[in-house]
């Protein structure tokens, strides 16, 4: 559901179908409303078949990478004797994005249920949930869910009977956006600095304190026991554009738009209708001027581009710009496109973990250019300076921290270069004042 | 078989169109440094864990959707490498443009200048004008890390070697990257300062002027010193060291690369052991004592005096040798009087044990005495008091640059031997020697320690010597050889060496040159005239 608004009939709601509810929160509401009927039946399956089945469903990363979600369990070493790990991504802090809060606020058994079903299948006996530090009220709610669901026998060392033993361990973060990155996160949970570490080795062969480690994102795991209580061909077949996206999509829709807040939608639905029909469309008197599709870090579109993108993996790319974890930040006509982008790369050159150099000086000093810029003191070759450093920031580094601080950048630059020309030139009054 | 595993575990690769065979796994970094291709690096390190964080060293790998970290990517058969292609140069020049922004640029009274990474990497490849001219430069004020370390942020390009030191080979973990974006810095535990017995080697690790020694603060610039390969005359560890002079003083000591030895660091102690080399009261010429006076006096007349001395002898003679005494003098002082009967003991200076912790045998040993092993295998006893006993009944006595203590030299004062002194430094307690005899140091003479595990490794002369001293094995080679123009005395530390394997065969094996700058391990087959064991009994 649109939550907090009512349902729009064009949403699909599955993972967001109790949005809302408070009793689905508890063991027994989430019971009364089908849960754990997953876990149950996969308990009696082998891992592999598990496995195959989320293969079958097309579903995909949902933190951003999009990575098919099978396969990355598949990745996973058999019976070699080591403890394996699931952790849970629940750091969400792209800037846009807040629906792995809504999940853990409104249906904590659901991600839980998820959890168990995912270390079920990867040989893991233990969960590792890492709940971003400033959420509060989910980090609560959650750790109700976990005892809860540990003293009903959901959780624990032996689950609905079965034998197997999962356990559940929340870890706050401490307010470092880069522990989302999922090495960083490891890191972060071995109690070291937050650092994103170098791959090879990936997490599969030598994760979460050298083990055999599965990272999903919230969303990914809050989906899995819906597939393998309805199958993936279900899954599958929610599909409106390209195959390789399939099942719904939670968006979180944010900005300059009537009603803001968390849409499911099937995978292909066409922003235009998720923008006007669902979302109300813009505040009166005002046009839609540009959208940031995927959270802060993938390109700016333009509302020409939003017109007729479609909402899944390909359709974003083929507008060039990427689905990421879906956070939809909306822009009218009345956004100053370039303080916008002064903004998210202050966000970028704040967060960066300070490890590679192109990221903690590049960042930086991107932020420093868009300042004199907003201060009309910027300059012609401002632009091939900041091209310059976009480029030396993309694909240079161990992750993508300053790729996601450059892609707005490049973006902003190639769609709304007159609105920069009007700081330079002097056609527009400063927004900030002299640095 | 055996060539067929070999085969099986090589990996060709060609980098910059160099052809390069090397074992499966090794990094493109080391791959390149064998096809003679030096890459680009900060952070990476051989001898501490590759982050990867400096970016600087990433290459173009064909194939490779992007630039490749040199440092942690393993070579893979039939790849081919560019590290001079535009896009690597291009990804370099961005790295080094980063790297200088907030860069003080302050290299005029840096005392990295000259042999700093940033610097030579920047003149060789990075831009010429800045594009950051219109902001204030990051500041951060020095800080004192500890006894002999200083941290200047403004330099630091936060490679983080200092911090993998302290952790993963010191593991000594206290110091950290504190913050984080460009407001990162090199942060360092709270109420801890960088004492540890290693401590110093974070300041060779930083490739730039960020960590610097106080002990080397504006003393020298780099370009001005003259550097030598040497073996530190610490302890029995016998690490490779360079002494680094300028205008024949010493004001440095740093690790010199030996993966069999101390890798590429050596101790604080070790470090700071070096002011004794330039101590200036030195003796200067050969003292006969004429009555109750030391007379200066020329080589010939004391070398004749020397020799009169030893034919005289009727009784034993006892050799006081400090362990600092090179193979070849050791030797030939004690070869010198093969005629009579001789006690031959070295001196060991007891420490405290100070390993570093991640580098398997590797430390500052207890016996502070660089030659002990050598001295040993050429029979000298380590039981110092052994030697002192024999004093009482001796002929002859011969002091070899030993330090000797107030007990000493009142049991020396009593003996009735003739006391001949070869050292450095007058010590008004002698004044009762026959023959007083000034050599040279190790800094001042070429020559071989051998260390604990056997390993015999060269130091060569970093500065001149004082007057008229000679190296000990000169004076004892000469008094071998006996008076006239046609006897051989050697003439270099070479030609004494190869007079030690004539007497003791552990060395027969073993040239001077193939010891080179790495040494060689004595094989214990070759039947050394005192093991171990037998020689701590303490007398040959």
């Amino acid at each position: 559901m649109g939550y907090p608004h009512p349902s729009h009939p064009k949403e699909n709601p599955v993972l967001s179908k109790h949005f809302g509810d408070p009793e689905a929160r508890s063991y027994d509401g989430w019971v009364k409303r089908g849960g754990y009927e997953g876990l149950k039946k996969v308990l009696r399956m082998t891992p592999e078949a598990v496995v195959e089945e989320i293969k079958t469903s097309g579903l995909r990363g949902r933190g951003g990478a999009g990575f098919p979600t099978g396969l990355k369990w598949s990745l996973m070493p058999k019976a070699d004797g080591r403890p394996h790990y699931l952790v849970c991504n629940a750091d969400e802090s792209e800037p846009g994005t807040f629906k792995d809060r809504e999940i853990m606020r409104w249906t904590p058994h659901q991600l839980l249920e998820g959890c168990a079903i995912a270390a079920y299948a990867i040989g893991a006996e233990r969960c590792y949930i890492y709940i971003r530090g400033e959420f509060t009220d989910p980090y609560k709610i959650m750790e109700k869910a976990v005892d809860e669901a540990t003293a009903k026998g959901a959780l624990g060392g032996n689950v609905l009977g079965s034998g197997q033993r999962i356990e559940v361990i929340l870890h706050r973060g401490a307010g470092a956006y880069i522990c989302g990155e999922e090495t960083a996160m490891l890191n972060s949970i071995e109690g070291k600095r937050g650092n994103p570490r170098i791959k090879p080795p990936y997490p599969a062969q030598v994760g979460l304190f050298g083990m055999p480690t599965t990272i999903n994102n919230v969303e990914t795991l809050a989906a899995v026991p819906h597939i393998m209580m309805r199958g993936g061909e279900w899954y599958k077949g929610l599909s409106l554009n390209n195959p390789k996206s399939t099942g719904t999509k939670l968006i979180s829709v944010c900005g300059h738009i009537q009603r803001p807040g968390n849409y499911e939608v099937t995978m292909g639905t066409p922003m235009r209708e998720l923008i006007y029909d669902m979302c109300g469309g813009m505040r009166p008197g005002r046009t839609l001027k540009a959208v940031i599709p995927g959270g802060s870090s993938v390109p700016i579109m333009s509302a020409a581009e939003a017109d007729d993108c479609l909402l899944d993996y390909e359709g974003v790319v083929a507008k060039g710009s990427m689905l990421g974890s879906a956070g939809m930040i909306v822009m009218d006509d009345t956004t100053d496109m370039v303080y916008q982008i002064w903004r998210l790369a202050r966000f970028y050159a704040h967060e960066s973990c300070a490890q590679c150099t192109q990221c903690r000086e590049g960042t930086a000093w991107s932020v420093r250019i868009l300042e004199r810029i907003l201060a009309g003191k910027g300059k012609q070759e401002h632009f091939q300076l900041l091209l310059d450093l976009s480029d030396n920031m993309t694909g240079k580094t161990i992750c993508v921290l300053s790729d996601s601080c450059a892609a707005p950048i490049v973006s902003g630059i190639q769609k709304f270069r007159h609105e920069f020309e009007a700081y330079i030139q002097g056609a527009r009054e400063p927004a900030l004042a002299a640095v | 078989m055996t060539s067929s595993r070999v085969e099986e575990e090589l990996v060709t690769v060609t980098i910059d169109g160099m052809s390069v065979s090397v074992p499966k796994g090794t990094t493109i970094i080391e791959a390149a440094k064998q096809a003679g291709v030096l890459v680009p690096h900060y952070c990476y390190h051989p001898s501490l864990p590759s982050p990867a964080v400096c970016r600087m060293c990433l290459v173009e790998v064909e194939k490779a959707p992007k630039l490749m970290p040199a440092c942690v990517t393993a070579v893979a058969e039939g790849q081919v490498v560019h590290v001079e292609s535009e896009k690597a140069k291009k990804a370099r020049e961005g790295v080094l443009e980063l790297l200088l922004i907030n860069h003080p640029l302050d290299c005029p009274i840096c005392d990295q200048a000259g042999e700093c990474e940033l610097q030579n990497y920047v003149f060789q490849e990075g831009r010429s004008g800045t594009r950051y001219a219109d902001y204030a430069k990051r500041y951060s004020p020095v800080e004192d890390f500890g006894p002999d370390v200083l941290y200047v942020p403004n330099r630091c390009i936060l490679c983080t070697r200092c911090v993998r030191f302290m952790e993963n080979v010191a593991e000594d973990p206290i110091l950290n990257v504190s913050e984080r974006g460009d407001r990162a810095y090199i942060g360092i535990s709270t109420d801890q300062l960088l004492d540890h017995p290693w401590a110093g080697n974070v300041v060779d690790l930083c490739p730039v002027g960020s960590l610097i020694s106080k002990d080397f603060l504006h003393k020298a610039r780099a370009w001005d010193l003259d550097k030598t390969a040497s073996v530190c005359p610490g302890c029995t560890q016998g690490c490779n060291i360079t002494i680094d002079t300028r205008d024949d003083i010493v004001v440095r000591l740093r690790p010199r690369p030996n993966l069999e030895v101390n890798r590429h660091f050596i101790c604080d102690y070790g470090r700071m052991n070096y002011r004794w080399l330039n101590r200036g009261d030195r003796i200067e010429a050969p003292l006969v004592r004429d009555g109750g006076r030391h007379l200066a006096t020329d080589w010939d007349t004391a070398l004749d005096r020397l020799g009169q001395l030893i034919r005289g002898t009727s009784g034993s003679a006892v050799i006081l040798a400090s362990g600092r005494a090179s193979t070849e003098s050791l030797g030939l002082v004690r070869r010198m009087l093969d005629r009579v009967s001789v006690t031959a003991v070295v001196q060991v200076p007891i420490g405290e044990e100070a390993p570093l912790a991640a580098v398997p045998n590797l430390a500052l040993r207890a016996e502070r005495a660089p030659n002990l092993t050598g001295a040993e295998l050429l029979g000298y006893g380590s039981d110092w008091p052994t030697g002192l006993i024999e004093l009482a009944s001796a002929g002859l006595v011969i002091v070899l640059d030993a330090d000797l203590s107030q007990s000493d030299l009142a049991l020396l004062a009593k003996a009735p031997a003739s006391v001949v002194v070869m050292g450095t430094v007058f010590d008004e307690e002698l004044r009762n020697a026959e023959l007083i005899l000034p050599i040279t140091t190790m800094a001042e003479e070429n020559g071989t320690y051998v260390n604990r595990d056997r390993r015999i490794q060269r130091y060569n002369q970093a500065k001149s010597q004082p007057g008229m001293a000679r190296p000990a094995w000169w004076v004892a080679g000469e008094v071998i050889a006996g008076p006239g123009p046609s006897a051989a005395a050697p003439a270099t530390a070479g030609q004494a060496f190869e007079l030690l394997s004539e007497r003791w065969p552990v060395f027969a094996g073993t040239s001077y040159d193939d010891i080179g700058f790495t040494g060689r391990v004595l094989s214990d087959s070759a039947g050394a005239t005192g093991s171990r064991p037998a020689s701590r009994a303490g007398v040959s």
